[in-house]
């Protein structure tokens, strides 16, 4: 398979297609960052995570819109309001499920599972009534089309370093708010041990309704970033939620730095595959491996002991 | 209830008129078209009856059931294909005597998976072993190193996943998103007239009393007793000698097994076979319909696959817009206010009415037990 290719081509395809994988590294990061959060606080499995996102991606897209009809000179400019608003959407929406919904479960993991696809069901309709169920792309500003030539055989996309940087930006200021502020030292007190944590004063349904909304935002942030690089329709949600749900248990639930380890492993594994053969067998011998590696340990990457 | 017989009296009563509900009822008012959209339906009920046992009983969700209806059915549609692909058949093809889907995919030869499938002594052992098996792996894997709930969920879906991708992407050994069609004879015996589907309706109807039967064994047996006492306290069981996995591998087998006579069912009476019943839209779908009826009771699924199915049909015919928000809209009715399902309703609120009344009349009779359905609460 490497027959074909000089030493130089290889290394070019190897930068490419790592590239390509870390573009997708950065949605599954976002994507997961918020998963592993309410998966790890909470033992939630939100199979709605998806629909979150596309909630922020459909915002975005309103946005852009907006800009475009009313402030052109600004269109520049939308994106980062796209974004707060995106994660102002998805995070009320969040907390508002939990309200109505998840808080009712907490002592049934496996039937939050079935709730929240039922929820996944009903949004996804909702945005089929509401937007049309044809797939919506977003015009991008126009510092960001294009691309850098590094070398003369490798050129990387503006858009692409864009929502990198971003994803950056997003991970470090979820791990600041996680380890340094004083409402993420509550956090972490609730998933160590609930019963303990709520003895010495914490408002622990407080702390969960907050910890949902804060995941559901960054799911909406995923989703604006999303825009940058793929079209949105009503169900783009479901394609990516198992691969992201593998990602986080991959990592080692409740544990950041696995989720990010587990996302660029997993990812540069698939984009690198994908060079060298189908698309969709690329696919199955990644989600093989980590099925694979997941049976022998079971844990994942980076455990937490947590009392259960 | 101390009797050790595997049918109480209620749940003969419950099974005789599901008998006569399925046996007389349904063939008599519909028409073969329905009688054939029913059939349809009650594959999913094996898959269903499956999960009560896994999920209702082990407390293991598993959400690859759609792996094990989608084996079961492939073995079952490749046995047809293979016999609807004879030379005669296909003399246009550039190969004679392969699957037309090969022969699109300029696949010259038969491949050495798809020979054994000439035999129906093989396919029918391949239904319930090639699933069992691949149970077995899974299982073993999982539950030897105490991975359940949660985890086990997710790992089950990402198989579904991967189980898709693959049949998709392989078309020129799988027939790819189209599934297996044109499945035409069962040894000679043409299976798409009106006269054909009927047979094949009573013969999956006495394969799911089968099942049923060996449900309620199951459940009756110091088996059953231990699956329950595992989902509701794991290390009691643990420590007082047994071995939980080995339970748990069973009990995932064993619906593994009962959704793999599903698939091949479906291939039989539908007439073909494709990756959208394996994934993990389709196997979440079906632990909704062993939801909806009562994720305790054997009988409950087999009456929610009808009803949801029945629903889905009707109101998708009429209503497309309403359709998923009706569903998904069930599915947290349910989760939230009944989580035993319509079995819990029943037993609940109207067996008391019926057994009030009858006890109004005579008096209670020796060894009689309350409502059917009244093992434990749901799984945690």
């Amino acid at each position: 398979m490497f027959g074909d290719y000089s030493l130089g081509d290889l290394g070019s395809i190897f930068v490419m297609q790592g590239f390509a994988g870390l573009i997708l590294f950065s949605v599954y990061v976002l994507m997961a960052l918020g998963l592993a959060i309410i998966f790890g606080q909470m033992g939630v499995i939100n199979m709605a995570h998806g629909e979150f996102m596309i909630l922020g991606a459909y915002v975005t897209w309103m946005t852009s819109n907006l800009f475009q009809t009313y402030m052109p000179g600004l269109f520049g400019g939308y994106f980062f309001l796209a974004m707060i608003l995106a994660f102002l959407a998805s995070g009320a929406l969040g907390m508002l499920v939990e309200w109505a919904l998840i808080r009712h479960l907490y002592k049934r993991p496996l039937d939050t599972l079935l709730a929240t696809w039922g929820l996944s069901l009903m949004l996804q309709q909702a945005y089929r009534s509401v937007f049309g169920a044809r797939e919506v792309g977003v015009e991008l500003p126009q510092w960001m089309l294009g691309s850098l030539q590094v070398t003369s055989s490798i050129e990387v996309p503006i858009n692409g370093v864009f929502v990198m940087g971003l994803t950056v930006l997003i991970t470090i200021a979820v791990a600041y708010v996680m380890f340094k502020s004083r409402w993420g030292r509550q956090v972490r007190a609730v998933v160590q041990n609930r019963i303990m944590a709520g003895a010495v004063g914490i408002n622990t349904e407080k702390v969960d309704r907050y910890t949902f909304g804060l995941g559901c935002g960054i799911a909406g942030v995923a989703g604006s970033a999303f825009t940058m690089i793929g079209s949105t329709g009503p169900t783009s949600g479901q394609l990516y939620i198992v691969d992201t749900f593998l990602v986080v248990v991959f990592g080692g639930a409740a544990s950041l730095l696995g989720t990010i380890a587990s996302a660029f492993s997993i990812s540069q594994t698939q984009s690198t595959l994908e060079f060298f053969m189908s698309g969709s067998m690329a696919k199955v011998l990644t989600l093989l491996a980590v099925v694979g590696i997941l049976m022998l340990r079971p844990q994942g990457l980076f455990a937490l002991k947590v009392r259960k | 209830m101390t009797d050790n017989r595997f049918v109480n009296r209620s749940e003969l009563i419950g099974i005789l008129v599901l008998a006569v509900f399925l046996v007389v009822v349904l063939p008599l008012t519909l028409d073969v078209f329905r009688l054939n959209l029913v059939a349809k339906y009650l594959t999913y009920a094996f898959v269903a009856l499956g999960l009560v046992i896994c999920w209702g009983y082990g407390g293991i969700l598993s959400l690859g059931q759609g792996v094990f209806f989608g084996l079961g059915g492939y073995c079952m549609a490749m046995f047809l294909k293979l016999e609807a692909s004879s030379v005669e058949n296909t003399k246009i093809q550039s190969t004679p005597g392969i699957p037309d889907f090969m022969d699109w995919n300029q696949i010259t030869a038969l491949p050495f998976f798809w020979k054994p499938f000439h035999s129906l002594t093989f396919t029918i052992a391949a239904i319930i072993l090639v699933p069992g098996i691949f149970a077995l792996i899974i299982g073993t894997a999982m539950f030897k190193r105490r991975v359940g709930g949660t985890y086990f969920a997710i790992i089950t879906q990402a198989v579904a996943a991967i189980l898709t991708i693959l049949i998709v992407g392989q078309q020129g050994y799988t027939g790819g998103i189209n599934g297996m069609t044109d499945l035409r004879t069962l040894k000679g015996w043409d299976i798409r007239p009106d006269h054909a589907k009927i047979v094949l309706y009573f013969f999956e109807v006495g394969c799911l009393f089968v099942c049923i039967m060996i449900a309620q064994f199951v459940r009756h047996s110091k088996l059953g007793r231990i699956l329950v006492a595992m989902r509701e306290k794991e290390d009691r069981v643990r420590f007082s000698g047994y071995s939980v996995a080995n339970f748990k591998i069973f009990a995932f087998c064993i619906a593994a097994v009962f959704a793999a006579i599903g698939g091949a069912m479906f291939a039989l009476n539908v007439g073909f076979m494709s990756p959208s019943f394996v994934g993990i839209v389709p196997s979440i779908e079906m632990v909704i319909y062993t939801a909806v009826g009562g994720r305790l009771s054997i009988l409950g699924a087999i009456y929610g696959t009808l009803l949801v199915n029945f629903a889905k049909t009707s109101l998708s015919e009429t209503f497309p817009e309403l359709w998923l928000f009706g569903l998904g809209g069930l599915f947290i009715a349910v989760v939230l206010a009944f989580p035993n399902g319509l079995a819990g309703i029943w037993g609940d609120y109207v067996q008391p009415r019926i057994d009030r009344l009858i006890v109004s009349r005579k008096p209670k009779p020796e060894g009689w037990t309350d409502s059917s359905v009244a093992d434990g609460a749901p799984a945690e």
